[in-house]
């Protein structure tokens, strides 16, 4: 039997939903049987490979590069799962919204740094304007909310997504969960 | 029970269910655990009908209706569920959370929030109109309590307990449409309010984390019911 | 007064009104004082003067003369003559030529379709008297009706005629009339109330406005009978606070009114009483939605709530409350003065008598016409309206204001009544009627109405109050080149769950112009989306 591809990145997050995924345990081992992660922070590969079956996007899309990493997965996906809140709602990162992105850079790398006190401009992407949604860009096939969402929630949805199904998650998880 | 009260039976789901002339069709289908999605309702508080996700349909009328605030009739066919109520009712949720900032993780109420319980009943697992991000005020200015206003979602209950119960009428509704807000007296900050009586129903009311009792963190807000106790205390019919 | 003494005055003021060889009438509606026509009046009374014409003219400020745009507008009542654009320098050419030929170069001719299409019934006095004078009202047959009524009639007797006249509601609604004042005369209560609603607030409308300000005991009349009909005491004109001329004559009107005891206490010495009260609107539209209307009046905040019950049962003070529109008042004199039979000689089978417009955008003639019902769209734009300016072509009339639709130029030959319009997703509304013309983009109309209602909605209920918002950005977004058909599916989505699950008539209302722009000029919407969804970007 040929394993299903899957790949999993996180955005504008804090990797809370990848421990929770990590957090199925025993599961993984029977996952392991059934899917190849091919593309990830749990893998070393650096460009996004072609045929994925599922990707499990953690997080929001707040920069330009990620803006890139969640078009690029999308365009080599069968599967897009928008996986935990960041990714669903924005949430957290979004609250940076409310100010200019400017002001948040002077805030972030001015104001609170203790050394090397300038905003840089080269080595991390530029931020959008806006912190928001992945399905606010690309059409997404799966919602998994959930700050995180449980593992038992992570394991239900790619066992369903193994079996050929949609999954319904909402009994087991929930905005801010 | 009036005197010129009569029973009536009418049908529920398909249900056939019996009440008393001039109960709603919340209240009925309630008693008969036929559950119907709330926001604004609080049963002790005068309905509203503002929140529009108690519409249901009745048959013979193109109109869906308010459960919360319309009457029963003598053979009335309701129907609480339909695919198009579903999706109404999904969409009027996530209008309300595309309106405001409701970051439900970081929220004093998570976990004990009635706009959160219902996306989770009604499988609303995402929001498909675009967030709005407007700038809300905090006011911590009371010593006891806080009012964020980005979870508000202006049910109006934190006015009506105010006003109907309380008697002191603190809370009020200013501006219109989007730029409508909760002010406390004549929008003085809610710790400068003359007219407050800090007694708290307010915040017990609230069904979102947007009033809560200073020093709560995250899921610590928990509400507590009172307002049945009250009504009984104070002689009404138990409803 | 008694009736006798009312009508033995009203002789006498119509034997001083025809007196004088020679009547100079200005027209003193907001339209035309705003382009200066009363500087034009004190000229046209400084030269009578200065001629020494002071026995034989006589300078009168008057109603709306119809032809806002042609202001100020100067008539000469008994020789049928109209002047335009009258400057204060015209002045002195217009009183020397009285009784000679007329100043060619500012005469107005009458006999365009503009006056001669017109069926004048509500506004019959309007530009022929003076508002600020009962004496003038009452010499034309003013409150003759009422003196018949409160003598000669039984209260259900004035029901069935306003029933047979088939007059239906001017608000916009098009209720039955009839239907609407038997209920309220059956409805029980303590207390009943009459209450005017005058909050006209759709842009580019201005029906309700003129009929105050040019014949405001016409109203005043209207509703006395109508509290005679449904057993009320008091009553509450509803205007906003944008109107102080109208609020001003009609606060004179009352005032006179009392004084010929035609209003207050015991009327005519009969006994039977009536009080009209004044009630200012601080500007908001919603105001204008009965159930918020009458919160407002109760000094509450203008909020709409769920009907049923209805006004008719529970209105202003949980009371069983009358609620019309200015114009709907207006119409009731005439109907009980010529009969129910006459009135329902005009118009179609459905819609009953006349309808007063505001013509307003892209047309020649712009201003207040009164028209039979049943009368084609294009009749009124191309006739009367005078057509397109500059030579360009009628691409859409709206009407009914934000609440309404836009309507093709294909269909204007459809006939104005409530169904028709109804038919193509517009409604007759108020009686606004903007005309758009080829170069209007209609997805910038679908804007413009949905800025207005996401702007005066109270927020009382979450689909008007978020919907509109989303609705809104969503039209900008497709404006601006930005939007997929995606966006398009949602706003469609949207429209329809605020078109049924709003709670109040505004927000029911509120995606028509996103509606009937798209059901005709979908091609418009289609050419500003971008070709594909799968890769575009959210806005911002």
């Amino acid at each position: 039997m040929t394993k299903l591809r899957l790949a999993t990145t996180w955005l504008d997050g804090c990797s809370g939903c990848h421990m929770s995924f990590l957090d199925m345990d025993e599961l993984l081992v029977d996952l392991a049987g059934q899917i190849e992660v091919v593309y990830g922070p749990l893998v070393d590969r650096k460009d996004v490979p072609e045929e994925i079956d599922i990707a499990l996007v953690e997080g929001a899309v707040s920069s330009e590069h990620d803006l890139e990493l969640v078009r690029k997965l999308r365009a080599n996906s069968r599967i897009l799962v928008s996986l935990g809140d960041c990714a669903v709602t924005s949430n957290v990162p979004a609250m940076r919204n409310h100010f200019p992105v400017k002001q948040v850079l002077e805030c972030g790398y001015q104001q609170n740094a203790d050394r090397n006190q300038s905003i840089p401009s080269d080595v991390i992407p530029a931020l959008l304007p806006q912190t928001r949604p992945i399905h606010e860009y690309i059409p997404v096939d799966v919602f998994i909310p959930g700050c995180p969402p449980c593992a038992k929630a992570i394991h239900f949805a790619l066992a369903a997504l193994l079996k050929g199904e949609t999954p319904d998650v909402h009994e087991l998880t929930r905005f801010g969960a | 029970m009036t005197p010129s009260s009569r029973v009536k039976t009418l049908t529920i789901d398909g249900r056939p269910v019996s009440a008393r002339s001039g109960e709603t069709i919340l209240k009925v289908a309630r008693e008969n655990n036929i559950f119907i999605p709330t926001l604004c309702h609080m049963d002790g508080l005068s309905p509203v009908g503002a929140c529009r996700l108690c519409l249901v349909e009745i048959k013979g009328s193109s109109k869906l209706v308010p459960a919360c605030i319309t009457s029963i009739f003598e053979g009335m066919e309701v129907s609480t569920k339909s695919e198009q109520l579903d999706k109404y009712r999904k969409m009027i949720l996530a209008l309300l959370f595309s309106e405001r900032n409701h970051v439900c993780s970081v929220c004093v109420s998570n976990g004990h929030c009635e706009l959160q319980t219902l996306a989770q009943t009604l499988g609303l697992e995402h929001v498909h109109v675009p967030y709005l991000y407007p700038v809300m005020d905090v006011d911590a200015s009371h010593e006891r309590f806080v009012s964020d206003h980005s979870r508000c979602v202006l049910c109006t209950r934190c006015v009506r307990v105010c006003e109907e119960i309380e008697g002191a009428h603190t809370w009020d509704i200013m501006g219109r449409g989007a730029e409508a807000k909760i002010i406390s007296d004549l929008n003085q900050p809610w710790g400068f309010s003359e007219s407050c009586t800090s007694c708290g129903k307010c915040v017990h009311v609230c069904p979102t984390g947007a009033l809560f009792e200073a020093g709560k963190s995250t899921a610590e807000m928990t509400k507590r019911q009172f307002l049945p106790y009250l009504s009984l205390m104070r002689g009404e019919k138990n409803d | 007064m008694t009736p006798d003494e009312i009508r033995v005055s009203a002789k006498k003021y119509r034997a001083e009104r025809t007196k004088k060889k020679h009547h100079v009438c200005v027209c003193m509606a907001a339209g035309c004082l705003s382009a200066g026509s009363d500087v034009v009046k004190t000229a046209l009374e400084e030269n009578i003067e200065k001629e020494g014409l002071g026995d034989s003219c006589e300078v009168r400020g008057v109603g709306c003369l119809g032809l806002c745009s042609a202001g100020p507008l100067v008539s000469l009542d008994k020789e049928r003559v109209l002047y335009q654009n009258v400057k204060p320098h015209h002045a002195g050419d217009i009183i020397k030529s009285l009784g000679k030929e007329p100043v060619k170069e500012i005469q107005c001719d009458l006999d365009q379709p503009f006056f001669i299409s017109q069926k004048k019934v509500v506004l019959e006095n309007s530009g022929r008297i003076d508002p600020e004078r009962i004496e003038d009202y009452l010499a034309v047959g003013g409150y003759s009706a009422l003196i018949e009524v409160l003598t000669n009639w039984t209260s259900s007797e004035v029901v069935d005629e306003v029933t047979q006249s088939g007059l239906r509601g001017r608000g916009g609604g098009g209720y039955p009339t009839g239907l609407k004042w038997s209920t309220v005369a059956k409805a029980d209560g303590t207390e009943k109330y009459v209450v005017c609603n005058a909050d006209e607030g759709d842009p580019g409308a201005f029906m309700d406005r003129c009929i105050l300000e040019s014949d405001p005991h016409r109203v005043i009349e209207g509703m006395t009978i109508a509290s005679f009909a449904v057993g009320a005491k008091l009553g509450y004109v509803y205007v906003r606070a944008e109107y102080p001329l109208a609020i001003d004559r009609l606060r004179k009107a009352i005032q006179q009114a009392k004084k010929f005891d035609l209003l207050g206490a015991n009327i005519l010495g009969m006994p039977f009483s009536f009080d009209i009260e004044i009630r200012l609107g601080a500007g908001a539209f919603v105001c204008g939605e009965e159930t918020a209307l009458i919160a407002s009046i109760e000094g509450k905040r203008g909020n709409p709530r769920p009907r049923p019950p209805y006004p008719a049962e529970r209105g202003v003070r949980n009371q069983p409350t009358l609620i019309n529109n200015v114009e709907t008042y207006a119409n009731i004199a005439p109907i009980i003065r010529h009969g129910a039979e006459w009135y329902s000689g005009m118009g179609t089978e459905s819609s009953k008598g006349t309808k007063v417009f505001a013509l307003a955008g892209q047309i020649k003639n712009t201003g207040l016409i009164e028209v039979p019902m049943g009368i084609s769209l294009s009749e009124i734009i191309y006739e009367i309206g005078g057509g397109i300016p500059g030579g360009k072509k009628c691409k859409a009339v709206q009407t009914g204001g934000p609440s309404g639709g836009c309507i093709p130029e294909e269909h204007l030959n459809i006939s104005v009544d409530y169904e028709s319009l109804k038919s193509l997703g517009s409604i007759m509304g108020s009686g606004g009627m903007i005309v758009i013309d080829e170069t209007a983009n209609m997805v910038d109309v679908a804007q413009y109405f949905m800025e207005f209602c996401r702007s005066e909605s109270c927020g009382k209920c979450v689909p008007c109050r978020v919907g509109t918002v989303q609705m809104h950005k969503l039209l900008e977004k497709i404006s601006a080149g930005d939007a997929t058909v995606d966006d398009l599916t949602l706003l469609i989505d949207l429209c329809d769950l605020v078109r049924n699950t709003s709670l109040c008539g505004l927000g029911q209302t509120a995606p028509n112009p996103v509606l009937s722009t798209l059901r005709f000029f979908r091609d418009e919407y289609a050419a500003l989306l971008k070709p594909s969804s799968a890769t575009a970007a959210a806005d911002e």
